[in-house]
């Protein structure tokens, strides 16, 4: 149904371990069974070279790999330093040229970190940069906890633009404190033209219980073509899928233009 | 996105990181550490002046009537927070607006805390009458851009509810008591649909020109977006300056912040908010309705906006009157730290 919207980008699944993450244990059979259309991109998580072999396998064309401006962050997730997991990614990189596989490189915690508390413009702009220089053809910067505001998400960005184009960039805004779409305007303002976000604004966060986690799709389609920015997305079509997913996981939708429009 | 346990919640540091971003603006308890103020954000006010709408336009849309004395408690909560503007009731005839009946006992009930103004809605002459009767010191008229909206809502023409604000007005301004005109529908109307900017604009102008000391342009139904209220704004601002202009956004679509954001970098520093978001939509059931001022908040910390408001004590007052009217918060910065 993300498909038949219009949206270009469809992040399928992770191949995670499901001792970690139980939900994408599926990760193979969804990344086979699901229909991929011409044009679209399907990319998906892989954390280890392990995870990259599998998702080739299954069929992957685009690899995602996860890293963090927070040492803190790094340690409590997956148990090594930024430098170490920085050479565990550059081993998938390596593999992905190879395969002719593209690369997009994810940095957590650009705006604040449940354990360092505040993160550094520099050093949000020093790890950006590695990704890039090792391969990947975007970065998207995530503000994880939801924690920025549009200061912040300017002073970040003007620190990796010094050392990434714009054009490589992309922002990933959670909601947890009601700022993502201010924050993405603000992004927007600033040149960056791909953004992350999820329909029905699935997903917590699970550092704030109770509190709200990603963007929803539908409220930033509806601002961007409040601001005559072409998408390609069918607004029509995503509110019928982000339907389809709440029907599914039995909750109320995070979008306040599905809220108003659907009267649910 | 990881698989960290919820014990980070714990954790100092995210203490520490939720105690700078929700930042104390509070100026009346006195000096803040150097360390907890954010530097402020070229493009942007100093200051902004937030008017506090929840206990009027929030509670006119909820379902749930609630008792007198809890409103009075609200409001009396809501002064200790900072805020400088509580607009407390609308002077309106309950066949109307149940939810105002008590508009009178309200107004009396209420402790008028120096320093802290305390504007009511007054649709006509006769309510004009009985709000400065009940001790009000500063009203409010609310127009609007849009002949429906105007005819299905106080049931006249645009020319004749300005005919009716001037003579509130007027008597107003006899009285030394400051005026407030509202603009509805001033990026989309639920009758109308689009909005033309020269009408936005010359309803604007009008209550102005009466002697409205301030302009709060409101996106009633949400619809707006950054690029609409823009040129709104460049309108508007040809023939009114920006210190007497104020914001009204809705979060219907869940555009307020980003078209607030928009509004300040514009020069605009008056912004209207509702503690917890309260009320809902009229027109799209279900629908969310006012911007929370929590959420407002939180966004001024960060951008090192002085607002003068505690918003610790804000969210206390939004979990008050949340639990009086039985609803969960619409604030996202209250459902983060409730629980965080």
């Amino acid at each position: 149904m993300l498909s038949e919207a219009g949206l270009p980008v469809v992040e399928a699944t992770s191949f995670v371990s499901p001792k970690w993450v139980p939900q994408m244990a599926d990760h193979a059979e969804v990344l086979k069974g699901i229909q991929k259309f011409p044009g679209v991109n399907y990319p998906v998580l892989t954390p280890n070279f392990k995870g990259f072999q599998a998702a080739v396998a299954a069929g992957a064309k685009e690899v995602a790999i996860f890293g963090a401006a927070s040492e803190l962050f790094t340690k409590k997730n997956i148990n090594c330093s930024i430098d170490e997991s920085l050479q565990r990614f550059d081993e998938i990189l390596k593999a992905a040229r190879a395969a002719g596989i593209s690369v997009r490189g994810y940095v957590s915690c650009v705006l604040g970190c449940p354990y360092e508390g505040k993160i550094s413009p520099a050093k949000v702009a020093e790890v950006t940069k590695k990704l890039y220089s090792m391969g990947c053809y975007e970065i998207s910067l995530g503000d994880t906890i939801g924690v920025g505001t549009p200061g912040a998400m300017k002073d970040m960005l003007s620190a990796v633009l010094q050392e990434v184009p714009v054009t490589a960039l992309a922002v990933h805004c959670h909601d947890t404190y009601g700022q993502a779409l201010a924050n993405t305007l603000t992004a927007l303002q600033m040149g960056v033209s791909v953004m992350d976000s999820s329909v029905a604004g699935l997903g917590g966060c699970p550092y704030a219980q109770g509190a709200s986690g990603n963007l929803a799709t539908e409220d930033l389609v509806y601002m961007l073509a409040g601001l005559g920015i072409h998408t390609g997305v069918n607004l029509q079509k995503l509110l019928e899928a982000g339907a389809f997913i709440c029907q599914a996981l039995n909750r109320r939708t995070n979008s306040k233009v599905a809220q108003a429009t659907c009267k649910l | 996105m990881g698989n960290v346990p919820c014990a980070v919640k714990h954790c100092l540091s995210y203490q520490q990181l939720l105690r700078e971003h929700l930042w104390i603006g509070d100026s009346v308890a006195g000096a803040l550490e150097p360390a907890q103020e954010s530097a402020q954000v070229s493009g942007f006010p100093e200051y902004v002046k937030i008017v506090e709408v929840g206990p009027r336009d929030g509670l006119q849309n909820e379902k749930v009537i609630v008792p007198t004395d809890i409103k009075i408690e609200f409001i009396n909560q809501l002064s200790q927070t900072g805020l400088s503007v509580i607009e407390v009731t609308s002077f309106v005839s309950s066949r109307w607006i149940p939810q105002m009946a008590d508009h009178t006992e309200v107004m009396k009930g209420i402790h008028q805390y120096p320093g802290i103004r305390y504007p009511v809605l007054t649709p006509n002459l006769q309510g004009f009458h009985r709000a400065v009767a009940a001790g009000a010191t500063e009203v409010s008229v609310f127009g609007a851009a849009s002949e429906s909206f105007s005819k299905k809502n106080i049931n006249c023409s645009i020319e004749e509810s300005m005919k009716k604000f001037e003579e509130v007005v007027k008597s107003a301004r006899h009285m030394n008591i400051p005026a407030r005109g509202y603009v509805s529908c001033a990026l989309g109307c639920p009758y109308e649909g689009n909005i033309t900017l020269q009408k936005v604009t010359e309803v604007s102008k009008r209550l102005y020109g009466m002697g409205c000391y301030e302009i709060s342009l409101g996106d009633t139904i949400g619809v707006g977006t950054p690029g609409s209220m823009k040129k709104m704004l460049e309108s508007v601002m040809k023939e009114i300056p920006p210190r007497a202009l104020a914001v009204h956004c809705h979060d219907t679509y869940g555009q307020a912040l980003a078209n607030i954001l928009t509004a300040l970098q514009m020069g605009i520093n008056v912004v209207d908010s509702a503690v917890s978001g309260l009320g809902g939509c009229p027109y799209a059931k279900g629908a969310s309705g006012n911007v929370a001022t929590e959420d407002l908040i939180y966004m001024l910390n960060g951008l090192g906006v002085n607002t003068g408001v505690n918003l610790y004590k804000v969210m206390e007052a939004g979990d008050f009157i949340c639990k009086a009217v039985n609803k969960t918060t619409n604030s996202k910065v209250a459902q983060a730290s409730f629980n965080a």
